[in-house]
Order: structure tokens, then C-alpha cells, then sequence
């Protein structure tokens, strides 16, 4: 199975510590998270060699709690993809149907989950990367609240959007893993104590806020997300949103007229921050390194030109010319303006509403290699989960059912630090 | 940079030139192949950017706080670990390509 879906890059054990909250758990961590002593290549050749020194503090925390590792999963190189083919060791297969993509960029864990080569996996969200590959897979993923769970040794590709999330078969198997991730970490000065975070509970249990009870809970319902999106994921998203209903949440139709902008916005400032980002892979310190003779220059853009592949080398191109003079105002100004537009409204929305509920994709998984010579059509794919990333907060997928025989998401997104409210509301989903 | 790329109803064109130019400030050799594809995809991908244009002026209210931590010495990566990694090294030193 495992050769058949591509899911591992390194297959690659670390042991759990003894018998904490997560023992006897397999965990699959995406090959953007750094483990100490085993290779971790961001899916691209740049890294194909690279060991890095010492764990994320996600890995720690995960064996520490008793997980036992079983490998670094297949992703999009260095994050940037939203179906999982543009890998440096070949795209990961969904294993609902073989011939179409898992999503992206976290495809490897979601389709290790998906195909019971390991309980929980992590992935992460940049604009969308852990939700996407959840919904095409029909798994649970979780984009934390910027600041919940700490970036140190997540090797970055846009800072000011990414955070790391868990993948599981079930809501309480995502949360629970959520629980020993979650929390501030002094290797990363943009991590929040929930003490001192208004209205947080620090001492909160996600896998306990699963509990299926969604009496009085009040969903919003944006028109925006639903327009454009393929009918077969919309009648099975509004039919998980009647289920809801059903068990006593209150539906009301809301409106976000600023998501109309979020791609585009989340587009250059991701670009704009991994073109900065990028900058460090020079084939000098770590990372493949060109044998071309040349000065220093010739030979960092020869080693560049050998170590990223297309959608990278258009990312960081596209994000030097979009932070560069005479169009910084044009698109990356413009762009943090709908980014705090975007902010603002779904404040708006929260003065309302307890949960937002959406399709998390407004398509069903691709077929391979369909998207992949026409950018601009995979990155109009992240519409509804990209104006959550521009506004740090939290989210779920969770399947809503099937459409054509493929797994359709449902996603919930809460205000900052509302896991438990969107965990709540999803574990509802589920008990369909 | 030229100041044909942009005009002012937002069309954005890009020609190879100038993806030849941002290549050279990202640092990034490209096959020529490349510089024709990305000039014809740049050109839908910055129009399609454009759109920002409708985007209102909004007061950004970051709530932005510098986070420091005291400057103490702790345990780092010992010098092997950190050459671990490099392609080149001598003495104790990374190996760069030459200057100029």
C-alpha cells in the first residue's frame, strides 16, 4: 500500500516515551517539520540530503506524550501546492481513488491517515495546506489559531500565515493530538499563553470539547462561500449543515464580502514572504549545492535554478516582483489592506455567530496532473480556506458525506483561540 | 523595471525581459523554456492579482508587541552539527563560492 500511494518520503521510527496521553499512537509528521537524525527534505531535491540537528518542538512534545513516529510524509515542495504533485519524489496518490490528487500541500498525511498507515499525522496550514488534503481524503484536519502551537523547527515558507495542525480518522483523534501540540513555547516568540489570552481557558481539553453537543450553537452561513462552488459539494455541505440544525444548532446566512479578495491577498503576501524565506538556500550552509564554476551570484542562482522545482522558482519570482520598487503599492500594500479587511469582517461576523460554517474546497479532488500546468485555476481552489489564514484563526474540516463517491469537507471556522467551539461543532458533524 | 509591465487599468503584462530582470534579483537561473512559460502564465497571474485595486484603504489595527526574551548564553549546535549539512567546509569553516 504504502509504495502505491507515495504517502512517506522517509519511512523513519522515534520511539514514545513510555505511556503518556498519546501511547500506542503512530504519528506520521509532514517532511517540513524538522526530526532530529532523519532526513526532512521538503519535498524538494534542495533538501534531499539534509538532517537536521535537532526536533521541532511539536515532534518533542508528540513522543513525550508517548507517539511513536513512523515516518515524514510527501508534500508539495516546501509547502506550495494545493494537490501534492509538484514533489520532488513523485505525487502521493489519494487513497479513496488512485487517479486523483489527496490535496495539498500536506497530501502525504492525510493520505497516510486516510489509508490507516498511521492514526494521527501532522501537516501545515499556510493557506489552507492541512484542511484540503483532510477534505479530499474524507479525514479530520485542524488549522490552529495563529499563536496556539509553536513554528520552531517548521521550516518556513510564510511565517506570518503558517501554523502546524494534526490529521486523524476521527474529531477527538485530531483533538487530542491538538491538546499535546498546542501551547507557548519560548523557541518561537509568536506563540501565546493562553493565560494571558482574554476569554481562552489554558487548562481546556479539545478531545473533551468533542462531545457532539451543539444545542443553542449559532452557525453563520456565508453566501461567499458557496458561490462558485461545484453543486454536488454544495448539496452535501448544506445537508451536514441541515444535520446540524437537526440536533439543535441555529443556522443564519451571514455575509464576508471581503473573501472575494482573500486569494488574491494570501497569493502575494505568501509569495512575498517566501521569496524573503527562500533566500537562505544558497547551497552554502545546508541544501544542494551546483558544481558550476562562477562567482557567487552566478553559482547561488545556478544552485537554485537546480535545487526548486517550477512552482517554487514561480513563487519566489512572482514575490520578488510584487515586493519590488514601483509595485510594493500595487500588490503587497493592497494586499495587507485586504488582509486587514478580511480580519475585521469575520470579527464582524463573530459578534453574531459562534461557528462559520463552509465547503472547505469548492471542488472535488482533481485528477492527477489536471492542475498542473494552469497555476491560476489550482490557486482559485483555496478560495474558502485562505481568508482563514489572513485572519489567524481556527478551523476544521470534517467530512460532510460523499459526492460521486469522493469525500466532500465541511469546514467550521471559529474566532481566535474557539477550538473547543469548532471541535464541538464538528464532532456533531460526524455523528451523522 | 520596465514601466510598460502595469498600466494603468491594471492589464499586466509581463515580457521575457522582464522575468529575465526579477530572476536576476531572486537570484534564480532560469532555462529559457521557463522565462517564455512564466512570462505567458505572469502575465493571467498579475491580472488576476489586479483585482486588489477594488480593495478599500483599511486601518490596520495590529495589536503588535515586541517579544524579547533575556540575553543569556545557553547550548547551541556544536560546530560539527553545524557544518553537518554544508557541501563544502575546511578548518572548521563553511566554503563559499568566490566573491567575485
Amino acid at each position: 500500500m504504502a509504495a502505491d500511494i507515495n504517502a512517506f518520503v522517509t519511512e523513519a521510527t522515534i520511539e514514545g516515551d513510555g505511556d503518556g496521553p498519546l501511547a500506542g499512537t503512530t504519528v506520521a509528521v509532514k517532511d517540513n517539520i524538522s526530526t532530529e537524525g532523519i532526513r526532512t527534505t521538503c519535498g524538494s531535491e534542495m533538501l534531499a540530503d539534509y538532517v537536521p540537528p535537532y526536533s521541532a518542538t511539536v515532534v518533542d512534545r508528540l513522543t513525550e506524550a508517548g507517539a511513536t513516529v513512523v515516518g515524514k510524509t510527501n508534500m508539495d515542495e516546501f509547502g506550495m501546492g494545493t494537490t501534492t504533485e509538484t514533489s520532488a519524489f513523485g505525487p502521493t496518490r489519494n487513497p479513496v481513488d488512485t487517479d486523483r490528487v489527496p490535496g495539498g500541500s500536506s497530501g502525504g498525511s492525510a493520505a497516510a491517515v486516510a489509508a490507516g498507515e498511521a492514526d494521527v499525522a501532522l501537516g501545515s496550514d499556510t493557506g489552507g495546506s492541512v484542511r484540503c488534503p483532510a477534505a479530499f481524503c474524507g479525514v479530520v484536519g485542524i488549522k490552529p489559531t495563529y499563536g496556539l502551537v509553536s513554528r520552531y523547527g517548521l521550516i518556513a515558507y510564510a511565517n506570518s500565515l503558517e501554523q502546524i495542525g494534526p490529521i486523524a480518522g476521527t474529531v477527538e483523534e485530531a483533538a487530542a493530538a491538538l491538546d499535546v501540540i498546542a501551547g507557548d513555547d519560548p523557541n518561537d516568540g509568536t506563540t501565546r499563553d493562553l493565560r494571558e489570552v482574554e476569554g481562552a481557558d489554558p487548562d481546556a481539553s479539545y478531545a473533551a470539547a468533542a462531545d457532539g453537543d451543539v444545542a443553542g450553537l449559532t452557525v453563520g452561513v456565508p453566501t461567499e462561500l458557496f458561490e462558485g462552488a461545484d453543486e454536488r459539494v454544495v448539496e452535501t455541505v448544506e445537508a451536514a449543515i441541515d444535520d446540524l440544525e437537526a440536533q439543535g444548532a441555529e443556522t443564519t446566512e451571514i455575509s464576508l464580502p471581503s473573501v472575494e479578495h482573500a486569494v488574491q491577498a494570501y497569493y502575494v503576501i505568501a509569495m512575498a514572504e517566501a521569496s524573503s524565506n527562500l533566500a537562505r538556500f544558497d547551497g552554502v550552509r545546508y541544501g544542494h549545492r551546483s558544481d558550476a564554476d562562477g562567482n557567487w551570484n552566478e553559482s547561488f542562482a545556478e544552485t537554485r535554478e537546480e535545487g526548486f522545482g517550477a512552482e517554487v522558482k514561480r513563487r519566489i519570482l512572482l514575490g520578488t516582483y510584487a515586493l519590488s520598487a514601483g509595485y510594493h503599492d500595487k500588490y503587497y500594500e493592497k494586499a495587507q489592506d485586504a488582509r486587514a479587511w478580511v480580519r475585521r469582517d469575520f470579527e464582524d461576523a463573530f459578534d453574531d455567530v459562534d461557528v462559520i460554517a463552509s465547503p472547505t474546497m469548492p471542488v472535488l479532488p482533481f485528477e492527477l496532473g489536471e492542475s498542473l500546468d494552469d497555476p491560476l485555476r489550482m490557486y482559485l481552489a483555496d478560495a474558502n480556506t485562505t481568508p482563514v489564514n489572513l485572519a489567524n484563526l481556527p478551523a476544521v474540516s470534517v467530512p460532510a458525506g460523499e459526492a460521486d463517491g469522493l469525500p466532500v469537507g465541511l469546514q467550521l471556522v471559529g474566532p481566535k483561540f474557539g477550538e473547543e467551539t469548532i471541535v464541538r461543532a464538528a464532532s456533531a458533524v460526524e455523528e451523522r | 523595471m520596465s514601466d510598460t509591465a502595469a498600466s494603468d487599468d491594471g492589464e499586466a503584462a509581463v515580457d521575457a525581459e522582464e522575468v529575465r530582470h526579477v530572476a536576476d534579483l531572486a537570484r534564480v537561473r532560469l532555462a529559457d523554456e521557463e522565462v517564455d512559460e512564466f512570462a505567458a502564465q505572469f502575465g493571467d497571474i498579475l491580472e488576476y492579482f489586479a483585482a486588489l485595486d477594488e480593495v478599500p484603504e483599511t486601518e490596520r489595527e495590529e495589536e503588535l508587541v515586541n517579544v524579547m526574551r533575556p540575553d543569556e548564553v545557553r547550548e547551541g549546535l556544536s560546530q560539527e552539527e553545524a557544518l553537518a549539512n554544508a557541501e563544502e567546509t575546511e578548518d572548521g569553516f563553511f566554503v563559499g563560492p568566490k566573491v567575485s
